[in-house]
């Protein structure tokens, strides 16, 4: 016997299964118009690969994902593509997506197949690829491409594979029976998956309110090391994380998926289109939906082909759409209402209620939470159902989701019991849909700071830069004014004009200083009798000096150098030197023609 | 073709507010039924007399709010705080006292915080509590002997007359101190065997009242059986107040024994009937224990070292206090998660 474990909560809704499982699986038959959405998992929406006009074989791909998550869909049936265009599509908000209109030519011709001989001759990646064309998502509900699902990281060895035959839903038996008359395609499509993960254990858990199914698996698993293991019927017990806690005591971290804990759990329905696929080179095209519910003369189970709107099914089934109160896609606990009967089957539905009203009467008008503790009593995820319901009102998101808001699998265990018919559900799913939109907007705000701040720190950084820049280029400038001024005086210093030479200008400098120092305590020394030699040969000396100046002048000039101010001023300043040159040299001359003259 | 658009679940199998209050009223009978048969009709018109204000009170109130009468007026919630009050107040307590009480809970505690949901203290007890304090004589001198129900209790006009009008002719010495009461004032100069020669003792633990608390102990479990609430607050209150007294009075030549403090006062109607109203108690199973166990240790400091002969109303009104700091630290620990997310969410958060 295996150790089973039990997870907190739970409810024991009515049932209601046995008016489905009273008929056989019937073949739902071909509608006069598919209506086939190109959305029907996680992911990238596929594009369409025909044209309007076509004609596609039964199983022929008509729309892939070029890039990005998803799988392709592809024709139920052989016919000619009618249209593609926006249509409603199963789906909790009533818009319309994208779909392929097939107009059915009733021959139901299979496009060529090849179905593999032995997979495990075929490498992994090869298989997986197979159940990627194969268009194969998780049937559950979800809808994630089952080859992703099938490729865990290297990191996250899978060690239990579950196979979910749980249903806990009330009303829906798709899986009930599917395993009591495909069991043999459950297990080899079981078997594929186990061929990819290579788990340690292998488990199909089925709750006791199906003992056919349970019996027939057994059967089915006879000499395998599958282990069929019968948990006892308490919703929402086939909730992934909840399954996973009865079968192995493990429990989801928080944020994280199965495969973080090494276990995998995957959809009776799954199952066997992976067998289908690999086995018989089947795609997914049809899958078995309930079709239940007090306004349906026959209820029961129908495999139908995905694009096959509800209304065909329903009138097939007897329908009676004046008793109709609503009209529920999935199960009484978790599923949608559908606004009309004209949306298409997908791969993800499982179950239609055609409910009348005293069988899903309208709630009760809501009540003043009266804190009874109802609703934590029940939760599977141990939350605290009406204090996240006080904040969701109050919109204290924070608060609710410090009470671990986004736990909630919305499996409405605790608005089924709650006393004074709080939809709290609904109040979750408010609250979890503004935190989404806050966090968004946070994000956009947080990146808007973002590159606002970047741009501040860019724009003063370039004001900085600007200002060394200018810094520099005005220290650049004063050095140069007094190399310039170096050079120039050092031109009037030293006969080597042209040489900018710092050494050469610090001389000129020391060189001009002695001379002022001379010419100040030279002057009693004009006393003396002025050398007119050594004045004579000043002058000359001056006058090469301007000469050279003069050249140096024209040819600045010529050259437009920007020197030619200086040179210009050096050149007056020379001429002034040669005049006093002069000018001393007749003093001189003079006085020695006549001394007495001489004062100081 | 247009259908109910409706978000899920779609299906709703919960006992209605009305439903479980109709519970808890039928669950108060048999207690009801052990007070009229030991302590003759006092009880019954009391419940009879509050639960007719207090439905009164609760469409007065509703009408000044503004508030549909049809949906709140059926809630049964006034009648269960009239009923719970008519059960607690000396049987012959004077009719305005009971009125008093019924108006204070049901205007001031209920309707002035907001009605069914929203008030943070226990109605009656707070109705209760008022009228204790307000009017001591009253509230301690009406509890009548205990005499079986046409065997020598004074008759039903007789009660009426005397809780209407205060004519107190006909059932002149009918009144006496309740047991705990007895115990409290006379252990500290009498043994515990003269003590219980009271005749408020009578041959078993309290006369009558062992009854009354054993038919609310059976009408609490029903309410466990039919899972109107759960075990946590009831065997906390209980087990709290056992443990106070096995640890500090196992002396019964010092104190009142377990068995006086179980089967005595309302113990077991404040255990299971007044110490788990929802509304005011606290919400996790964590939380509960310490609520319930809160209660029946303070319920025990009270009668031992306080000044009132019982203590139930005083000790459940001061753990409402206490509930949302016990529900700040007594988060559960999520499905998933490590360890329970305790107080409120951090602001300089991420």
């Amino acid at each position: 016997m295996t150790q089973l474990w039990d997870f907190a909560g739970g409810i024991h809704p009515p049932e209601n299964k046995q008016q489905s499982t009273s008929r056989p699986i019937r073949p739902a038959g071909i509608p006069e118009r598919l209506i086939i959405p190109l959305q029907q998992h996680i992911g990238q929406r596929a594009e369409p690969v025909v044209q309007v006009g076509d004609r596609v074989l039964k199983g022929q791909k008509i729309a892939d994902v070029r890039s990005g998550l998803g799988v392709p869909v592809h024709a139920p049936t052989s016919g000619i593509v009618e249209s593609i265009g926006e249509h409603p599509v199963p789906h909790p908000s009533g818009l319309a997506d994208l779909c392929v209109f097939l107009r059915p030519d009733g021959e139901d011709q299979w496009r060529p197949r090849s179905p593999v001989r032995d997979y495990r001759e075929l490498d992994r990646d090869t298989v997986l690829g197979l159940i990627r064309e194969a268009g194969i998502a998780g049937m559950g509900g979800a809808g994630f491409p089952t080859n992703v699902k099938l490729s865990p990281p290297r990191d996250r060895k899978v060690h239990t594979l579950i196979l979910n035959g749980a249903e806990c839903e009330p009303y829906i038996t798709a899986d009930d029976m599917t395993m009591r008359e495909r069991a043999d395609d459950v297990v080899a499509g079981l078997k594929v998956m186990a061929w990819l993960l290579r788990p340690e254990r292998c488990v199909i858990g089925i709750e006791d309110n199906k003992p056919e199914a349970a019996e027939a698996m057994r059967k089915a698993c006879e000499g395998t090391q599958t282990e069929v293991v019968v948990i006892p019927t308490k919703y929402p017990s086939g909730g992934e994380k909840q399954l996973i806690r009865i079968l192995t005591g493990l429990e989801v971290p928080s944020g994280g998926i199965p495969a973080d804990i090494g276990v995998m759990c995957q959809n009776i329905g799954t199952a066997v289109a992976v067998a289908r696929a690999v086995f018989n080179d089947e795609p997914l095209i049809s899958r078995v939906v309930t079709l239940t519910g007090g306004a349906l003369r026959e209820p029961g189970n129908v495999d139908a082909l995905i694009g096959t709107p509800m209304s065909y099914l329903l009138e097939r089934a007897g329908w009676r759409p004046e008793q109709v109160g609503r009209l529920v896609l999935g199960g009484p606990m978790m599923g949608f209402t559908l606004p009309d009967t004209e949306v298409p089957v997908t791969k993800t539905s499982n179950c239609v209620i055609a409910a009348t009203a005293t069988e899903l009467p309208a709630p009760p008008p809501q009540q003043p939470c009266i804190r009874c503790g109802q609703c934590a009593e029940v939760c599977p995820m141990e939350l605290l159902p009406q204090q996240l319901f006080w904040h969701a009102r109050a919109e204290e998101f924070d608060k609710a989701e410090h009470l671990n808001l986004f736990d909630c699998i919305e499996c409405g265990a605790c608005a089924y019991v709650c006393p004074s018919a709080i939809p709290l559900v609904q109040y979750y799913r408010f609250a979890k849909g503004e935190i989404r939109v806050q966090r968004a907007e946070q994000a956009k705000a947080d990146r808007a700071r973002e590159r606002f701040e970047a741009r501040q720190a860019r724009l003063e950084r370039e004001q900085q830069e600007k200002e060394q820049k200018r810094r520099e280029r005005a220290k650049a400038a004063a050095e140069a004014q007094a190399r310039k001024r170096a050079e120039a005086e050092q031109a009037t210093a030293r006969d080597d004009a042209g040489e900018v030479d710092e050494r050469a200008a610090k001389a000129a400098l020391v060189r001009q200083a002695l001379e002022r120092k001379k010419a100040r305590t030279g002057a009693p020394a004009a006393a003396e009798p002025p050398d007119l030699e050594a004045l004579e040969k000043q002058w000359l000396q001056a006058r090469a000096k301007l000469d050279t100046m003069q050249g140096l002048l024209a040819e600045a000039k010529a050259k437009q150098a920007d020197n030619v101010d200086k040179l210009e001023r050096a050149v007056a300043k020379n001429q002034e030197r040669v005049q006093r040159a002069e000018q001393a040299l007749n003093d001189a001359r003079q006085s020695l023609q006549n001394p007495s003259q001489t004062t100081h | 073709m247009a259908f109910v658009q409706q978000s899920s679940p779609h299906t709703h199998r919960a006992r209605p507010t009305s439903r479980v209050m109709l519970w808890v009223i039928l669950a108060t009978l048999p207690g009801l039924l052990a007070q009229t048969l030991f302590f003759g009709w006092g009880n019954l018109i009391n419940v009879l007399w509050c639960v007719g204000l207090a439905v009164v009170a609760e469409a007065a109130v509703l009408w000044l709010r503004k508030k549909p009468l049809s949906v709140f007026l059926r809630d049964n919630t006034a009648a269960v705080t009239g009923l719970l009050l008519g059960l607690s107040l000396p049987p012959l307590a004077p009719w305005w006292v009971s009125a008093v009480a019924v108006v204070t809970a049901i205007v001031i505690a209920k309707q002035l915080y907001g009605g069914l949901g929203s008030n943070p203290f226990n109605p009656a007890m707070a109705g209760y509590a008022l009228v204790l304090i307000s009017f001591p004589v009253a509230m301690t001198t009406n509890w009548p002997e205990a005499a079986m129900l046409f065997q020598g209790a004074p008759d039903f006009a007789d009660t009426l007359a005397r809780i209407f009008s205060g004519t107190q002719t006909a059932i002149d010495g009918w009144t006496m101190a309740t047991p705990l009461d007895e115990y409290k004032h006379k252990v500290a100069t009498h043994t515990a065997a003269e003590i219980l020669r009271h005749p408020t003792f009578g041959e078993g633990i309290a006369r009558g009242w062992e009854w009354v608390n054993a038919a609310f102990l059976a009408g609490g479990l029903c309410l466990l059986a039919l899972r109107i609430m759960t075990w946590h607050i009831p065997v906390s209150f209980l087990a709290g107040l056992g443990l106070m007294s096995l640890a500090f009075g196992s002396n019964p030549d010092q104190h009142a024994p377990l068995s006086l403090h179980l089967l005595a006062g309302g113990t077991m109607l404040g255990a299971f009937f007044i110490a788990t109203d929802p509304v005011t108690a606290a919400t996790s199973h964590q939380g509960k224990l310490i609520y319930g166990a809160g209660i029946g240790i303070l319920v025990y400091l009270i009668r031992t070292w306080g000044n009132y002969p019982d203590a139930v109303a005083f000790s459940v009104l001061l753990m409402n206090f206490a509930v949302p700091f016990i529900d700040y630290y007594t988060p559960p620990r999520t499905f998933g998660h490590h360890k329970a997310r305790r107080g409120l969410p951090s602001r300089n958060r991420g």
